[in-house]
């Protein structure tokens, strides 16, 4: 659907690596060059007329993300670089002051680094304990195996929405309910999922959610923390400086400014944050629901091939996004993925920034299509092609 | 070289790479070799006695350029000795980065002497010289 929008897609490229980041729509790309040919100037001054106007734009993006993610007030969404920056805030500025020794996070080993690394750390610094979510055969959280792995220490539980390896669906409405019904946070890493799945913060309950803007049609360096207001209120800021502060006359003497202003120190991504309005633009325009439903499509006619090619592992068969992890039997990913790279198809090899993976699925690298609502069933037939040979590959990746 | 002799003999030393295994013998110097921008990881483990190379393993999981240039330098350095391993590297490396070298030195390890054509491969093949490098260096401070 709607190749015609996106320049990347003028050359001869098949773009399988969509969970990495997605291309962007000319749309998105112009209105980036118009910040900078008709209004380039700071935000939050506004004592001209081009700096009124750049206000306006990029405080009309907090409203258009509120709207997208259904928050209740503006106040709860905050622009940061990334669902990396927005993770690293939650645990850094909301958990660390609250956690104590002896407190239990809850994640799973198929989490992305940025789900994994800043609750380590936490671990490492103030005695936090980290423990797992077993998953089930198919890699998949239950609500069942959560309630297994809680404890009375239990604080916080944090899950990606879709896991960027194995791209299950996670039952994040059910798992809120029961989470808060224990007293536990959750906070959800919607990286792989903002732009694939209707996401309703409301609905779904959760007490923060992260997500990218270049994993959905946005530009890259923009990012969105979302919290409940009243959670959000006590995050710590982990950057000060300009833009954030109210007043300060001396150590003793320093005011913040309130949400979500305290927490955007220094000049944000003005034209990336402007860019990443036209985005959500375009996404709703198509439907975030016609999306989903065709990569399904997508999805089930990419599987059904591979499944036919007998040195061909899947490592997730079932799975209801657009992810799919194989391998080439005794080749290496990267050799494979260096092999189509030759005949301009781009797929990402290795462990996808999930390393403790491996001792979950028992295969440390893999293969990895990611799949968007602009590719197409002829390019995976051009794909399971050029797949289908072993001996074409092996003759053709050094 | 040969397009074909090339193929062979990459293809022979990543489907059946010689002395890849794990050392657990304390006198070897045991040293990781990764590079940022790609997944391969693998562990090479070098015993040099009186300057001289005596045994070179390795083992981990790499692509076919890396784990077959592992393969290769590995034959090409057993027995030889550190100022010799050194000269071998520097030549290798400037092949690579298609500087001048002294093709005399670098017997099979001349399949990579066109990889400067392929950029992305450039690290794949200097990856074993990584941890090499990084092995004789610890042997030197001892």
């Amino acid at each position: 659907m709607n190749r015609e929008d996106f320049p990347m897609l003028n050359q001869d490229i098949i773009y399988f690596d969509n969970g990495a980041t997605t291309l962007k729509p000319k749309c998105v790309i112009d209105k980036t060059v118009e910040y900078y040919e008709k209004y380039g100037a700071n935000a939050h001054r506004g004592d001209y007329d081009i700096s009124y106007k750049v206000d306006q734009e990029y405080e009309n993006v907090r409203g258009l993300v509120k709207k997208f993610i259904n928050a209740k007030y503006l106040e709860e969404i905050i622009f940061t670089a990334g669902s990396t920056e927005s993770l690293n805030l939650v645990a850094r500025g909301f958990f660390e002051p609250l956690l104590e020794v002896g407190d239990e996070v809850l994640i799973t080993k198929s989490e992305h680094a940025s789900n994994v690394l800043p609750w380590f750390y936490l671990a490492n610094t103030k005695g936090v304990k980290v423990n797992y979510i077993p998953l089930d055969d198919n890699h998949y959280v239950t609500l069942e195996n959560v309630k297994k792995a809680i404890t009375p220490n239990t604080k916080v539980i944090s899950l990606a929405y879709i896991t960027n390896v194995i791209g299950d669906i996670r039952p994040i409405k059910e798992i809120a309910e029961f989470a808060h019904k224990n007293n536990i946070f959750l906070v959800v890493d919607g990286a792989q999922s903002i732009g694939h799945l209707k996401t309703d913060v409301q609905d779904l309950d959760v007490d923060f959610l992260t997500f990218s803007a270049h994993k959905m049609c946005g530009p890259t360096g923009v990012g969105v923390l979302y919290g409940k207001k009243e959670l959000l209120e006590n995050v710590e800021p982990l950057i000060l400086g300009g833009g954030m502060n109210e007043s300060f006359d001396n150590e003793n003497e320093i005011y913040y400014k309130d949400l979500p202003t305290r927490l955007e120190a220094g000049t944000p991504n003005i034209a990336g944050v402007i860019a990443f309005g036209k985005a959500i633009e375009y996404l709703e325009a198509i439907g975030i629901d016609k999306i989903a439903d065709y990569e399904k499509k997508l999805r089930k006619y990419l599987i059904d091939k591979l499944i036919s090619i007998p040195f061909i592992d899947i490592i997730n068969i079932e799975s209801d996004s657009g992810i799919v992890s194989f391998n080439v039997t005794d080749i290496f990913s990267q050799d494979v993925a260096y092999y189509l790279n030759k005949y301009n198809v781009c797929v990402r090899a290795g462990n996808h920034c999930a390393k403790i993976l491996k001792n979950e699925v028992g295969v440390k690298n893999t293969l990895r299509i990611s799949l968007y609502f602009y590719n197409t069933y002829e390019e995976i037939d051009e794909l399971i092609d050029l797949l289908s040979n072993k001996e074409k590959i092996l003759e053709e990746m050094l | 070289m040969d397009e074909n002799l090339r193929r062979d003999i990459i293809l022979d030393n990543y489907q059946n790479p010689r002395n890849k295994e794990i050392v657990l013998d304390k006198r070897y110097i045991k040293v990781n070799s990764n590079n940022e921008s790609c997944i391969d990881n693998i562990d090479i483990y070098v015993l040099i006695e009186d300057d001289i190379l005596k045994d070179i393993k390795f083992s981990g999981e790499a692509c076919a350029i890396s784990t077959s240039s592992t393969s290769i330098m590995i034959q090409n350095l057993i027995g030889k000795s550190v100022s010799e391993s050194k000269m071998y590297i520097e030549n290798f490396e400037n092949m690579v980065q298609e500087l001048a070298y002294d093709n005399n030195l670098l017997n099979e390890a001349l399949v990579y002497s066109e990889i400067y054509k392929q950029g992305n491969r450039k690290n794949c093949a200097l990856l074993p010289y990584i941890g090499l490098k990084k092995a004789i260096k610890q042997y030197e401070k001892n």
